[in-house]
C-alpha cells in the first residue's frame, strides 16, 4: 500500500535539500569580494542546472542500478528512468507499504547537486564558468554517482559490500559520499587551478556577512531534510535525526566560537556561520546512529576542529578560498570516524563496541578520499589542459562578474575603507 | 577678515560638538564623512582566523566658516566638546579665507557668514 505519510515527508524532505544550494549560493557568495559574488552564486546555480538534467539520465542508474562489480551502477540500465526502473519502493517488506520511486529520484538529485555546488568554494574568484559546469557533469558522473552506488547503492561500501563482515558501515545521510567527497575534490582542485592573483597578500575580506549568515540560515533548514529525509520515514528515526541535526549544529558553533575567542579575541558571525556549516557536516553521517548527546560531543568537537583547520591553508600555501577543506572535509571526517567512538547500540568504541566499528569507518572514508582524490586530479588536469581553468588575469583582477557575466552585483564597488595589508 | 575652521573628529562626537557651536551661536557648518587616521593608526579584523589591518578608519569632517574675532572661541568650542582623551580623537585647524560670498543675496565678507 502506498505510505502516503513517508511519501509526503520525502517530497517536503526533497523540496528542503534543493533550497540548500541556493543557500549555498549565499553562503559563499558573501564571503568573496564584491567584484566576485555573481559568479561565485552563479556556479551554485551552474550545478543545479547541469546536474539536474544529468540526474535522471544516468545519475539515477549510475546510482541505483545494476551493479557493476559493486563500483556504480549501469548507466544504461535504467537510463533517463527507463529500463529496470521500478516505479515502486518496497519500505517494509512485511506491511508491503511502499512510496513511488520516483520522489526518491528527486530526493536523491538534490544531494547530487549540493555536493557538486559545495566543491566551488574552492575555486572562488578565478574561474572560467564554462569549464566549471563541464567540471559539474563529469565529476558527478565519475565521482558522485559512483560513491553514491558504493555507499547506498548496494554497492562496495555498504552492508553488501566486503567490509560488512567486520561491522556495518554507517553513512546515514552522506558523511563520505557528500562531505568527504567534495572537501577532497575542493583540495586537489585548488592545488590544480591554483591561487588567486594576491592570495595571502591582497585583502581577500568577505564583502557581505549578511549574506553568509542568511545562507548558513537556508542550510540547516534544508538540512532537515537532508539528515531527516534520510530516514526514509516519517517516524521516530526521523525525529532523532532532526534533534541531532539541531543539537550537533548547536554545539558546534559554541565549539567555534570559544576557539576563535580564545585564539582571536572576538566571537565572530562568520565564525557562528561557519560552525554552524562544520556541525551540520559533522552530523550527517551520524544523524541516525548517534544520541542527542552524542550529537553534542560530536558538534563541539566538530567546530573546534573545523574553527583551527581553516587556517592551515595560508600556513600550507592553497587557496582553498572559502575552506571547503577546512569545513567540509574536516568535519565529514570527524562525523565519520566519531561513529566509530559513539555510535549507538553498542557498536561505537565508547559504548562497548570495540574497534570493529571505527576500523570500518575509517576504511570507507579512506577508500572515498582515494576514489576522490584520482577522480578529481584527472578531470582537474584534462580540464587545465583544455578549456583551461584560469580566466585572464585582468579579468580576475577586475572582477570576474563584469567580464565574464557580463554584470555587476552592486552600483558601486568598494567602500569608503581601504584595507592595505593582510597577514 | 574671515576664516574657515575644518575638524576632524570622532564621529560618536558629532552631535555635542553640533550642539556646541549651536550653543555658542555658530549658525552653520558643513558636515562630511571622511577616512583617514593619526597616530592612532588604524585596527585590525579577524575574518575565519586571517587577520587584516584596515589603516584607514571613519572619521567626521566639520567646516565651519567665522569671522575672526569668533575663531579662538569656535576652536576652543570643539575641541571641549570633541575630546575624549583617548588617542584618535581628531585635529581642528584654521586657514584664512579670502573672500565669501552669499549665493542667495550677492552679499561678501562677514556679512555672508
Amino acid at each position: 500500500m502506498l505510505d502516503t505519510g513517508v511519501t509526503a515527508w520525502m517530497l517536503t524532505s526533497a523540496s528542503l535539500v534543493l533550497l540548500m544550494t541556493p543557500g549555498l549560493a549565499f553562503f559563499y557568495g558573501g564571503m568573496v569580494r564584491g567584484k566576485s559574488v555573481l559568479n561565485m552564486m552563479m556556479m551554485s546555480f551552474g550545478a543545479m542546472a547541469v546536474v539536474g538534467v544529468i540526474y535522471v539520465l544516468w545519475g539515477w542508474s549510475m546510482s541505483y542500478g545494476a551493479s557493476v562489480g559493486g563500483l556504480f551502477g549501469n548507466p544504461f540500465d535504467q537510463f533517463g528512468l527507463g529500463g529496470s526502473f521500478d516505479p515502486i519502493a518496497v519500505l517494509n517488506e512485511e506491511t508491503g507499504a511502499y512510496m513511488p520511486t520516483i520522489v526518491d529520484v528527486g530526493f536523491q538529485a538534490t544531494f547530487a547537486i549540493i555536493t557538486v555546488a559545495l566543491v566551488s568554494g574552492a575555486l572562488a574568484e578565478r574561474i572560467k564558468f564554462g569549464t566549471w559546469l563541464i567540471f559539474s557533469g563529469l565529476w558527478v558522473t565519475f565521482s558522485y554517482f559512483p560513491l553514491a552506488h558504493m555507499v547506498w547503492g548496494g554497492g562496495l561500501l555498504s552492508d553488501d559490500g566486503p567490509f560488512a563482515s567486520i561491522a556495518s558501515p554507517i553513512d546515514f545521510a552522506g558523511g563520505t559520499v557528500v562531505h568527504i567527497n567534495a572537501g577532497v575534490a575542493a583540495l586537489v582542485l585548488a592545488l590544480v587551478v591554483g591561487r588567486r592573483k594576491g592570495f595571502g597578500t591582497e585583502p581577500m575580506r568577505p564583502h557581505n556577512l549578511p549574506f553568509v549568515m542568511l545562507g548558513a540560515a537556508l542550510l540547516w533548514f534544508g538540512w532537515f531534510g537532508f539528515n531527516g529525509g534520510s530516514a526514509y520515514g516519517a517516524d521516530e528515526a526521523a525525529g532523532l535525526a532532526w534533534v541531532n541535526t539541531t543539537v550537533a549544529t548547536a554545539a558546534a558553533i559554541i565549539g567555534w566560537l570559544i576557539t576563535e575567542k580564545l585564539r582571536d579575541g572576538h566571537a565572530t558571525s562568520l565564525g557562528a556561520a561557519s560552525g554552524i556549516v562544520a556541525g551540520l557536516v559533522a552530523i550527517t553521517p551520524a544523524a541516525g546512529d548517534v544520541t542527542p548527546i552524542g550529537a553534542i560531543f560530536l558538534g563541539v568537537v566538530a567546530g573546534a576542529l573545523s574553527a583551527l583547520a581553516v587556517g592551515l591553508k595560508y600556513k600550507l600555501g592553497y587557496d582553498d578560498s572559502l575552506d571547503v577543506v577546512g569545513v567540509h572535509l574536516v568535519s565529514g571526517l570527524w562525523g565519520t570516524l566519531a561513529l566509530g567512538l559513539i555510535a549507538t547500540d553498542g557498536r561505537g568504541l565508547f559504548l562497548g563496541g570495540g574497534f570493529n566499528q571505527l576500523a570500518v569507518q575509517a576504511i570507507i572514508a579512506f577508500i572515498a578520499i582515494a576514489i576522490s582524490a584520482v577522480v578529481t586530479l584527472v578531470i582537474g588536469l584534462a580540464l587545465r589542459a583544455a578549456p583551461g581553468w584560469r580566466v585572464a588575469e585582468d579579468v580576475e583582477v577586475g572582477g570576474i562578474d563584469l567580464a565574464v557575466h557580463g554584470e555587476t552585483a552592486y552600483e558601486t564597488l568598494g567602500g569608503a575603507r581601504v584595507v592595505t595589508e593582510v597577514k | 577678515m574671515t576664516k574657515l575652521v575644518t575638524a576632524v573628529i570622532q564621529p560618536h562626537r558629532l552631535d555635542d560638538v553640533k550642539s556646541a557651536l549651536e550653543a555658542a551661536g555658530v549658525r552653520g557648518l558643513t558636515v562630511s564623512e571622511a577616512s583617514g587616521y593619526g597616530r592612532q593608526k588604524g585596527h585590525t579584523e579577524v575574518y575565519r582566523g586571517a587577520e587584516y589591518t584596515v589603516d584607514l578608519v571613519p572619521k567626521v569632517r566639520i567646516d565651519v566658516l567665522v569671522s575672526d574675532e569668533d575663531v579662538a572661541g569656535v576652536t576652543e568650542v570643539i575641541v571641549q566638546a570633541a575630546q575624549t582623551g583617548k588617542i584618535g580623537d581628531g585635529k581642528v585647524w584654521v586657514v584664512p579665507v579670502e573672500d565669501v560670498a552669499r549665493v542667495r543675496t550677492g552679499e561678501h565678507g562677514d556679512d555672508a557668514l
